[in-house]
This record gives structure tokens, C-alpha cells and sequence, in this order.
């Protein structure tokens, strides 16, 4: 097992099995067919990304640099919360950008029965380490076990 | 956060409840990038990014709901991105059953909302609000609350305004507060570019592949590209027309949100080489590389060589120049391959106010004649469901190959295409 610490942007703890992309994720294109069509699993659509289409995100812990493409990604974020389709909780490496920190925030503030923990800056060694289908636990105060 | 008595008073409830969830929304957002302040939005208009009522998004326009309800609402108008639906394009009959009774059965509705929440004009639906023709045209140096990825990094690096790529429903919230978060690509330190992009190609790049290639890589940072003013010349219609399209590929491929052209762009002009950060990286882009680049875009279509269906152009929506230039190709492409008419249906998308002025003049006609139709549509929305993912669409728009499953050719491919020249 180890241990990562980032920051907290939406606050929470939860433990959840790992999905991974190690490219930037782009929230339109990954979660736009599984909101249209109530896939219920939100099974990711972006055929740009290798390493999550195809794959399940409701329900998991997704592991990610950061999210890229249309502005819609935060409300995209936020619709997915709202139908309670989002991932158990999101860890980026990187900084979180602007899109992303959008859905997060706006689901924290306008949803009141949606906990969705992001956690992010938890460096490169944590994308290189952690893998699909591992166990993840964010703990309080940004702290982030994977085994 | 440092927030002026008047922001503070929003905060602590002085105009309500809702407002107050507002500007936590955008003090939240701000701290998260270390923003310090609130600073006040200078430009005329916001543009809006979620310009669909799509059933599936039932929160957000319940969020609108609250916000009308309580009165939130900004004094300051806005655009709005293309609608989702247009019956000038070809549609089956399954398809326009799925797209009225499961997709956009909100859409009604949500138009009322804006409306209500400060919509330009009925015509103001278009990724492309900078144009002329449409007239929410921020001036250099304005802060914007604005959305639309393409929409964003066109103002930010061609008209010089300042802005951050937004979330869509971030947008309009800056906008009702009258303020944004101080932070990225507000300051002047957030515009510095960490990349150089040395541009060696034999021919003027084509402008969706070479935005494509920069944007992933350099992915949301600042790109400072030397070499391409050599192929645009000075920022006339075409080149702001070629800058369109590279932004927008820049922007949906990685996450640009604002670029340097050296020569070209105004701040470039401005300060040249003094936008370049410390630790500068570099990217050389020839001829290889984009065919590297091109060469890697996965084709999702069942029957990689089925017979293309439909043609979009216009993602982003096409300027008056290129509806013009690209009339005159058709026709020279159809003469050349002995053909009337395109063999594939073609649909050209732009402004609905880009539209009416093309509509006067000879051009229009023109284009018509030669089977193409032209529509304000928002391809990407056409193209958002089961039914036309599964059509074989050809596009040149680097934005709608990453979104869905349409498939990328050059300018210059689909030009063959569509006129019969193909093999």
C-alpha cells in the first residue's frame, strides 16, 4: 500500500476501486453518451482515450492528470452528479483545472445530497503508481491510500 | 480572498439567498487558483456555452429556474452557442424521433429561460459571437466571464480580451455577480507562454491539423508560435478565419486558451518575445509531425470503409470568408470531377447573422446551386447520439473528430470528396 497527499477541492472520504487515464480527460466527450441514454454505469465515450473508453467511471475512483475540451465539462460534472452518475471521487496529479474545479464546486454548493471528494496535486508518482482496479481510500486532510 | 464591502455584502446574504450561493459558487472557484480579488467584467455581452435543452442536463435548467425565481439575473445580455436542431439538415425519421422525444425535449423551455435571463436577440446562437455579423465582439484589454472553448481562445488571443475557459453555468453566475476570480489567464503573468512552436513546414499548415498538434501538446499552456505569420501574412479576414479554426483545435484537443502568434496576434505585436516565461520548452512542427499527428487519430466508424453519408463543415461556425472561398471551390471542384452537384449530402454551418448576410449575396445562390446546404446548426449536437454515431459523417473540424465519430480529412480531402473526385 501507499500513500498520497494532495489538496482538498471538494471534501469527503470514500473507498472505491481505481480508474485510470493517464491522458487529460475530456469530461464531453467521456461522459456525454452515458447521460443522453441513462447508462447508469456512465460508460466512458471518448474514443480519443485508450485508456478509459469503454470503461465504466460511475461509482469509481478516477485517476487523472487533469480534464481538457469543451467548457461544458463542468456542467457536464454537475449533471452527472445530479443523476448520480459521477465517479466515487476524483483525484487529479496535476492542479485541477478550471472545468473540472466548475462541476466540482458547483455540485458541492447546488446539490445537496451528492458527495463527490476531489482531491488534487497528488504528483506524477501517484498516475504512475496507481492502477485499474485497485483500491482507493481518501481519507481526511487530502490523504489518498491505494493498494 | 480579498472581497470589496460590496462583494462581501452579496456574500454574507445582502441580496438573498441565491445570490449569495452565486458568489460563494465564484468565490470558491477563485480560491481554488489562488485568485486574491474579484474583478469587475468590462465587456458589453457574456457568451454562454450550454445552448441545448437536453433532458439529461434536467439540473442545470432547474438551477436557472432558481436563479430567475430569486430574481438573479445579470444586466448584462448574452450569446448563446449554436441550437442543436435544424430541419434544413438531412435527419431520418428514427433520428428526428430520438432527437425531439429523448434528447432536446427541454428545448423549448431552456429558450424561454434565457429569455428570461438575458438573451441578445433570437438570432444570437453561434460558437462564433466575435463575428461582425453577430456583434458580441469584446475590445483588447476587457474581462470576460465568457464559456465556449473556441469562443474563449479567439477573444483571449486574437481580439486580446481577457478570460478564463469557464464552465458553462460558471459563466453566467460571474456574469449575475458582475465580477470574476482574479486568476490564469486574467493576469499578466498567466499569459506568458511556456512553449515556443517553431513552425517548418513546406506549405501553410492546415489550420485544424497544426491546432490539433499543438494542442496535444502543450495541452492548457500558453503557446508563443514563431514562423506562421511567414503563411498568413497580416490579420486579415483569412487569417482571423484560419485562426478560428486552429484555436478551436488547440482548444478541444488539448486545453488552450490563449496562443501568440508571433507577428500576428496582438499582443505578440505588442510585445513580442517578452511573453516568453523562463524555462520556455520547444516544439518543432514540420511536415512529419503533422502527418504524425494525422495519421493518429483513431477512425471509430464499424466500416472504416463505408461510403460517407454527410459532410459538416463549420465546428466552429464558418465566417463570411470562408462561405465565399469555399463556394468558388465547389464550384471548381464539381467542374473538374464533371459533376452538377455534390455526391454527398454537405451541410455548411455558421451564424444565423453570418447566414443573412451571405444569403445577400451572389455567392448564396451559388452555393446552393451546387446541392450544399447551409444551416446555424451545431453539428456536434447532431452528431451527439447512438443514431448518427453510427452514420459514416466526414468533417475538417478537429473539434467535432475529438467529440464524436466523425471522421477528420484535410480542407483539401473533403473538397475531393464531396465533388466526386475521390477514388
Amino acid at each position: 500500500m501507499r500513500t498520497f497527499t494532495g489538496r482538498i477541492v471538494a471534501e469527503g472520504t470514500i473507498t472505491a476501486p481505481a480508474v485510470v487515464s493517464k491522458g487529460g480527460l475530456n469530461t464531453l466527450a467521456s461522459f456525454q453518451k452515458a447521460l443522453q441514454f441513462g447508462d447508469k454505469k456512465a460508460t466512458c465515450g471518448d474514443q480519443n482515450n485508450p485508456d478509459l473508453y469503454g470503461k465504466a467511471m460511475a461509482g469509481k475512483a478516477l485517476c487523472l492528470p487533469r480534464t481538457i475540451g469543451s467548457t461544458t465539462g463542468g456542467l457536464v460534472l454537475y449533471g452527472a452528479c445530479s443523476l448520480k452518475r459521477q465517479p466515487a471521487c476524483m483525484l487529479f496529479s496535476e492542479p485541477i483545472d478550471s472545468l473540472a474545479a466548475a462541476g466540482a464546486i458547483l455540485a458541492d454548493i447546488w446539490i445537496d445530497d451528492v458527495t463527490m471528494p476531489v482531491i488534487d496535486s497528488l504528483g506524477e508518482e501517484f498516475l504512475e503508481y496507481v492502477k485499474d482496479g485497485m483500491t482507493i481510500t481518501v481519507k481526511e486532510n487530502g490523504v489518498v491510500e491505494v493498494e | 480572498m480579498n472581497l470589496t464591502e460590496k462583494q462581501q455584502a452579496i456574500l454574507n446574504g445582502s441580496e438573498g439567498e441565491t445570490l449569495a450561493k452565486v458568489m460563494k459558487t465564484m468565490v470558491r472557484y477563485g480560491e481554488v487558483f489562488g485568485a486574491d480579488s474579484m474583478v469587475e467584467i468590462t465587456s458589453e455581452y457574456n457568451h454562454l456555452v450550454t445552448s441545448f435543452g437536453l433532458k439529461a442536463l434536467s439540473a442545470v435548467y432547474e438551477l436557472f429556474d432558481q436563479l430567475i425565481e430569486a430574481g438573479a439575473i445579470s444586466k448584462q445580455q448574452f450569446s448563446m452557442d449554436p441550437r442543436p436542431l435544424d430541419p434544413n439538415v438531412p435527419s431520418n425519421f428514427l433520428q428526428n424521433f430520438v432527437f425531439k422525444n429523448f434528447m432536446y425535449t427541454r428545448q423549448e423551455e431552456y429558450e424561454k429561460q434565457l429569455k428570461q435571463l438575458g438573451l441578445m436577440n433570437e438570432n444570437a446562437f453561434t460558437c462564433a459571437c466575435y463575428m461582425d455579423e453577430v456583434g458580441n465582439t469584446p475590445k483588447k484589454g476587457d474581462i470576460l466571464s465568457w464559456s465556449e472553448s473556441s469562443a474563449v481562445v479567439y477573444a483571449n488571443s486574437v481580439l486580446g480580451a481577457r478570460c478564463n475557459r469557464n464552465s458553462g453555468v460558471i459563466d453566467i453566475m460571474g456574469s449575475i455577480v458582475g465580477y470574476v476570480p482574479y486568476f490564469g489567464l486574467l493576469t499578466d503573468e498567466g499569459r506568458k507562454a511556456k512553449w515556443i512552436v517553431e513552425i517548418k513546414t513546406s506549405k501553410k499548415p492546415e489550420a485544424q491539423l497544426l491546432g490539433s498538434a499543438i494542442g496535444m501538446k502543450v495541452m492548457e499552456d500558453v503557446p508563443y508560435i514563431v514562423g506562421l505569420d511567414k503563411w498568413l501574412g497580416t490579420l486579415d479576414d483569412a487569417a482571423k478565419t484560419y485562426l478560428k479554426d486552429f484555436g478551436a483545435a488547440t482548444a478541444s484537443n488539448g486545453a488552450v486558451g490563449l496562443y501568440h502568434v508571433e507577428g500576428i496576434t496582438p499582443e505578440a505585436v505588442e510585445l513580442g518575445r517578452e511573453l516568453l516565461a523562463e524555462d520556455v520548452k520547444t516544439y518543432v512542427i514540420d511536415d512529419a509531425e503533422l502527418e504524425r499527428v494525422y495519421k493518429s487519430y483513431p477512425v471509430i466508424w464499424k466500416n472504416k470503409d463505408a461510403k460517407p453519408k454527410l459532410c459538416f463543415m463549420g465546428c466552429p461556425h464558418m465566417s463570411i470568408e470562408q462561405l465565399t472561398s469555399w463556394t468558388v471551390k465547389v464550384e471548381e471542384g464539381l467542374k473538374k470531377n464533371n459533376q452538377k452537384k455534390v455526391v454527398i449530402p454537405t451541410v455548411f454551418t455558421a451564424a444565423p447573422g453570418v447566414l443573412e448576410k451571405f444569403k445577400e449575396t451572389e455567392y448564396a445562390e451559388r452555393l446552393k446551386a451546387t446541392g450544399v446546404i447551409v444551416s446555424y446548426i451545431c453539428p456536434l449536437m447532431y452528431m451527439n447520439n447512438p443514431l448518427s454515431t453510427k452514420m459514416p459523417v466526414i468533417t475538417s473540424s478537429n473539434k467535432l473528430r475529438t467529440y464524436t465519430s466523425a471522421r477528420y480529412y484535410t480542407d483539401d480531402e473533403i473538397l475531393e470528396q464531396i465533388t466526386g473526385g475521390a477514388k
